[in-house]
């Protein structure tokens, strides 16, 4: 049976000898043309002229289109339609696309670009949290609020209340491959797109709305993706809808890949927050009630926003019970690239503010943080569900083991996880080390930490928590394999066909994975919020149990024997005395005229939702791990570096336990990243000055701790019927890295007396300035 | 008309009337289809478009995007699909990366691939280093390392061995055309510049590269410089040590950190493998960088910087090369022979400082020379990057220090003395007070290091 099977990417030969291909990589028709974007030079302000008889001219100019030229929808939101492929007069951040060159090449149509000359009638440009605060520009009426108890009264009768702000930076995707698309117009005007997505039928809906066709009309493939991680979930619908329309107005194949720089300054990236904090404990360090407000800058269009930031709002707790909690959330507008779905969705920057209040409490009251996280957890699984009382330390204060948003926590594994992972780092014996070492250091500075994961799984917009496969036996007894969910490196593909030859217990080279085609299975859910393999391996297991129960019932009937007598083992099929391989299997069936072909169709159960009351239940269940690590500081500069990580992680019963150690350890880097190297930086207006590899420094080789231990949980099992009990693993990696973080924190610690206060990332800069504001009299 | 002519995975290919500023990558992925090699960034920061170029001088990597066709002429190229064998063999290492999941997306593989084969061919197994120029967004690096150590021990394939003897037979002579010449001796550079001013000299590229790639500039002559072999040495001798313009940082790094080890660890973070394969340190010096990171240090062992233009020969000391921002001593039609300086006991202190330890530009690069007698200060040469226009001298600094006792309490008397040597910038990199801050910290450092504290968070072990 290949589930639980470690086998390698499906695509790993490919990727290795260069052979697998990526859009950019489709050999592509003659007379292809090349597109480009000019994009605005201010962040705010109105067109006055746009003057574009140079870009015109210039040489490899085929066509140039403005708004005015576009044959449906100037439109690629992926929400409430506030985002113009092309800007409609006004300009809202600088490098919005204002118009659009098709020329013979790449180069060509990148030169023409820069000839646009545009006036402007500038704007008063909204660029901060502040800004946007005083000017009272947001989306939504308001601040959404979701509210447990009563927190004021929990603060006021607090023994210790902590106070402050934690600021974090947003993040750039950096997917190594930039965002690519190419259009084949059809003799009917149809329209083939190759792009690179996580959301094709999203590409295919805004391709027809901007062609004013419909959906039907237009046949969306990808086949893989040079990386996402949420950056090509709505990202990607410019480049395909502008291949489409100059497609449409040229009649011929249009090609589009952004430029690196284009591609960081055109395309949105991690929401940047800050989350100011009032919190109370007792004596033991037992939370009494926390007070959140989060700030989160959304850019110029609401995109996905709103769930990021009620995202951010439901990892507020992390893995903690908060027996009272306000968490009020701002969706901020301001005239900077609109920021998206990034690996976390608003999880981790959420969960950052709760794990900042345990550090500082923890600080506060001279305890191991550690001890503060603990005796804060949910209760064990087993020990709570619905209505049941917690069976903690402090049996007096029993409190319901329910979620800022009143959701029962069943599935709590942490306990045992974190007991687990504090006895293999040997995190007590280094933490006492770390002391002694830093007494006698007086220049480096030794920090650790470790923190917990518990991330939601589902959309939490309930309708997206679908999926649909489409599965063929051929006679010959392969297998033709399709499902809505893309791939993008995180090896959805081969997992789900470990699903389908376990299905039917044939070898996994019996089963074909082709690209995601809005052709074959229609209306998908962009792959995200982790769900991936959870619905569309349901999906195609649906699909094939429909098949092998239709090819039991022929053979058993043909035998007059029943179903239940058809065995599948080992590539073979038995049936009674009869025994013949899977290949004969399908081969009868066929001539005995049974449809071997089937779709399946999957709906996460249990959940609903109400996003503006803040109640219900949003997720099918939670996904948990635990990080350690241990860093070096350098008191002098700032410089730093992760000595030591280790981790365990639970994915429930892994369907491929080396593509699920793969996910955690890139997670891990990837958050630990967006927390140190990774710093955005605008200018005073508002352009983007870290828009290359050069200035936003993603972690290199060296970058990833010198010890690195990952683990699965041995124990790990899906208290949910999930896809053969396996857990999601895209985003809940991520945010071990905040072990990294306040592993810095704790270094910092050790220069003083005042509590750190570190801001993200934690940039040499950063660390000095914190330094300096712990030294300062 | 000139006409190239190079291998292409054991191919050879020539050409004819290609643009001089066409890159390796475009042709690789636009005319001839092998589209293994990978565009991540177009300004050779990702190595997703690394390939091998081979010459009888050994195979090395470097970025296909930056990487203009006639400074392949007379090599041997191997792209990602030349590393699999002429039957479809795959290399060791490729057969690693599949056994310990080292690829997720594949985006950046081809590009690791390269560079792992490349290490496994020259014998390399500092693995960190050798790939602190390929960017991968997807693992984490831990599995790809892990690959490349497994594959260590096997030996080298013949069709990787093969391509340096292969190259030695390739070609001759560039024919030079009105806009792209390639002189093969300082001599007939010397000549051609001083009649052709406005030329581009294009030694490695990795920076003119980016003048096409990015600010999309046209120049319409270059001087290719990759055949000047008289400029290509370094001399080490008993009082001086001479290195010609066109020595790669590869080429220095190998030698220099047994004169000077803080100066090869300098080195060993600058750019990338890739890069210092390419980028040379007249390179460095004449494009007059306030962030070049050699600079400083040469100003701080007392660097001579050897000019040439047409016959006539000046030598000056470097820092007084640099005027202003983006502004050098240098007539047209002149350039950089050589710098040297002399031989001297090691007390050449480097301190890059950075938001990331490999391939990142200096936010502050801070170098210092001091002569210690008797426990006070007897000379202090200090030069510094990113805290001006240019590279420069902290004369008021030095001044302060001169004579005074090495220690602490003179580190923190010369506080004054920062602000009248440097009013640097805000921006991308690091804020003007942080800059600063951070350079006075150096000077404190360096006492430390004096004195064997530790100082570096790269030297301390798990």
């Amino acid at each position: 049976m290949s589930v639980g099977t470690a086998l390698p990417h499906d695509a790993a030969a490919l990727h290795v000898t260069g052979a697998a291909r990526f859009v950019d990589d489709i050999p592509a028709p003659d007379r292809t043309l090349s597109l480009a974007f000019g994009t605005s030079s201010v962040a705010h302000g109105r067109i006055t002229e746009m003057e574009l008889g140079d870009v015109r001219a210039a040489p490899g100019t085929v066509a140039v289109l403005t708004a005015d030229d576009l044959p449906g929808a100037n439109d690629v939101s992926p929400s409430v339609h506030d985002e113009p492929l092309l800007s409609d007069g006004t300009v809202h951040y600088l490098g919005q696309p204002l118009f659009l060159v098709a020329a013979d090449t790449h180069l060509a149509a990148r030169r023409a670009a820069r000839l646009g000359r545009v006036g402007y009638e500038e704007l008063p440009a909204i660029l901060t949290i502040d800004d946007a605060l005083t000017a009272g520009s947001r989306f939504e009426e308001g601040p959404r609020v979701y509210l447990k108890g009563d927190v004021d009264a929990a603060l006021a009768a607090a023994r210790h209340v902590v106070e402050g702000s934690v600021e974090m930076g947003g993040q750039e995707h950096f997917y190594l491959e930039g965002h690519a698309a190419l259009v084949l117009p059809q003799d009917s005007g149809d329209m083939i797109v190759h792009c690179s997505s996580q959301h094709p039928s999203e590409i295919q809906h805004k391709v027809a709305d901007a062609l004013g066709v419909p959906m039907h009309a237009v046949q969306v493939l990808v086949r893989r993706m040079g990386g996402g991680f949420g950056g090509k979930e709505s990202q990607a619908n410019a480049v395909a809808v502008a291949c489409a329309v100059a497609a449409s107005s040229t009649g011929r194949p249009c090609k589009m890949r952004y430029d690196r720089d284009d591609d960081i300054l055109i395309t949105g990236k991690r929401h940047d927050f800050r989350i100011d904090y009032r919190a109370g404990f007792d004596d033991a360090g037992r939370l009494a009630g926390v007070d959140f407000v989060q700030y989160c800058r959304c850019g110029w269009a609401q995109d996905l926003s709103l769930p990021v930031a009620d995202r951010a709002m439901l990892h507020a707790d992390n893995a903690y019970l908060l027996p009272a909690a306000r968490i009020t959330s701002h969706r901020l507008k301001t005239n900077t690239q609109s920021a998206t779905a990034f690996r976390g969705f608003g999880g981790p920057q959420g969960m950052v503010g709760i794990e900042r209040v345990m550090d500082h409490g923890a600080h506060h009251l001279g305890m191991d943080p550690l001890d503060v996280r603990r005796i804060n957890f949910y209760a064990a699984a087993g020990r709570a569900s619905t209505g049941s009382t917690s069976t903690g330390p402090d049996p007096a204060k029993r409190t319901l083991q329910t979620t800022p948003y009143h959701m029962p926590v069943e599935d709590f594994v942490l306990h045992e996880m974190v007991d687990e992972l504090e006895e293999t780092s040997d995190y007590r014996a280094r933490r006492a080390a770390i002391a002694e070492w830093n007494s006698s250091s007086p220049v480096l500075k030794k920090g650790i930490a470790l923190t917990p994961v518990k991330f939601g799984i589902s959309f939490t917009l309930t309708h997206l928590n679908q999926a649909g496969a489409l599965v063929h036996v051929y006679h010959d007894g392969s297998i033709h394999m399709n499902h809505g969910g893309t791939e993008m490196g995180q090896g959805l593909f081969q997992k789900v066909a470990q699903v389908a030859a376990s299905n039917f217990c044939v070898p996994l080279e019996s089963v074909k994975i082709t690209a995601t085609d809005t052709a074959r299975v229609p209306n998908t859910s962009a792959t995200a919020a982790s769900s991936g393999s959870d619905i569309n391996g349901m999906a195609v297991k649906s699909a094939c149990d429909q098949i092998r129960e239709r090819m039991a019932a022929h053979l058993a009937e043909t035998r007059q024997m029943r179903p239940r007598n058809v065995q599948f083992r080992a590539g073979r099929v038995q049936v009674g005395a009869d025994e013949m391989s899977f290949a004969e299997a399908a081969r009868e069936c066929y001539e005995g005229r049974v449809s071997l072909s089937a779709t399946g169709f999957y709906q996460t159960p249990r959940i609903q939702w109400d996003r503006i009351r803040g109640k219900g239940r949003p997720f099918f269940y939670f996904a948990y791990g635990a990080a350690v690590s241990e860093v070096v500081l350098d008191t002098l500069t700032g410089e730093n570096r992760t000595l030591r990580t280790d981790i365990l992680h639970d994915v429930g019963a892994s369907l491929n336990p080396a593509i699920d150690i793969g996910q955690v350890e890139g997670g891990y880097v990837q958050g630990a990243g967006w927390l140190t190297t990774e710093e955005l930086v605008w200018d005073q207006k508002g352009r983007l000055l870290t828009h290359a590899p050069s200035t936003y420094k993603i972690p290199a080789c060296s970058d990833r701790p010198d010890i690195f231990n990952v683990s699965l949980w041995s124990k790990g099992r899906n208290a949910e019927e999930t896809i053969h009990r396996s857990k999601a693993v895209g985003e809940p990696p991520l945010m071990l890295g905040i072990s990294a973080f306040l592993a810095l924190s704790d270094a910092l610690a050790a220069c003083g007396d005042p509590y750190p206060a570190l801001d993200a990332p934690a940039t040499p800069e950063r660390l000095l300035n914190a330094m300096n504001r712990m030294r300062a009299p | 008309m000139r006409e190239i002519v190079f291998l292409l995975n054991g191919e050879r290919v020539e050409l004819n009337g290609v643009p001089a500023t066409r890159t390796l990558l475009d042709w690789l992925r636009e005319d001839r289809g092998l589209t293994g090699t990978k565009e991540g960034c177009n300004e050779g920061d990702c190595g997703a478009c690394t390939v091998m170029v081979s010459d009888g001088t050994g195979t090395r990597t470097l970025n296909a995007c930056i990487l203009f066709l006639p400074q392949l002429h007379g090599k041997a190229v191997r792209t990602v699909e030349g590393v699999s064998g002429p039957d479809g063999s795959l290399h060791p290492v490729q057969k690693a990366m599949v056994r310990h999941h080292g690829s997720q997306c594949g985006f950046c593989t081809p590009g690791f691939v390269v560079s792992m084969a490349c290490a496994h061919r020259n014998g390399r197994h500092d693995f960190d280093v050798q790939l602190a120029g390929n960017l991968c967004r997807c693992t984490g690096y831990a599995p790809i390392v892990r690959a490349a150590e497994e594959a260590a021990s096997e030996p080298v394939p013949d069709w990787i061995a093969e391509d340096c003897a292969l190259s030695a037979a390739v070609a001759t002579g560039f024919r030079n055309g009105a806009s792209c010449m390639a002189p093969e001796s300082a001599d007939e550079l010397a000549a051609l510049y001083a009649a052709h001013p406005n030329a581009v000299l294009v030694a490695g590229a990795t920076d003119v590269g980016l003048a096409v790639t990015k600010a999309l500039q046209e120049p319409d002559r270059f001087l290719f410089l990759g055949s000047v072999q008289d400029l290509k040495f370094i001399d080490v001798g008993p009082k001086t040590v001479r290195i010609g313009a066109l020595a790669t940082f590869a080429e220095v790094g190998d030698m220099i950190g047994d004169l000077h080890p803080g100066l090869g660890e300098l080195i060993r973070r600058f750019g990338s493998v890739q890069v210092r394969n390419a980028a040379t340190v007249g390179g460095n010096i004449a494009n007059g960088s306030p962030v070049g990171d050699s600079p400083p240090a040469l100003i701080a062992l007392g660097a001579t910087l050897h000019l040439r233009r047409g016959k006539d020969r000046r030598d000056l000391p470097l820092e007084d090369f640099f005027l202003d921002y983006g502004v050098q001593d240098r007539a047209p039609g002149e350039f950089v022979e050589a710098v040297s300086f002399p031989r001297q006991a090691d007390r050449l202190r480097c301190y890059k400082l950075s938001k990331r330890f490999d391939q990142d530009i200096s936010a502050v690069c801070g170098c210092f020379s001091t002569r210690i007698q008797a426990g006070r200060v007897e000379e202090a040469r200090i030069a510094f990057g990113g805290m001006a226009g240019i590279p420069k001298r902290a004369r008021h600094v030095e001044d302060a220090l001169s004579g005074q006792e090495w220690s602490e309490a003179t580190i923190r008397a010369v506080r004054d003395a920062w602000e009248r040597d440097f009013t640097p910038l805000t921006d991308m990199r690091a804020s003007a007070a942080y800059r600063l801050d951070a350079a006075r910290n150096m000077l404190m450092r360096a006492f430390l290091d004096d004195h064997g504290a530790d100082t570096h968070v790269l030297e301390i072990a798990p």
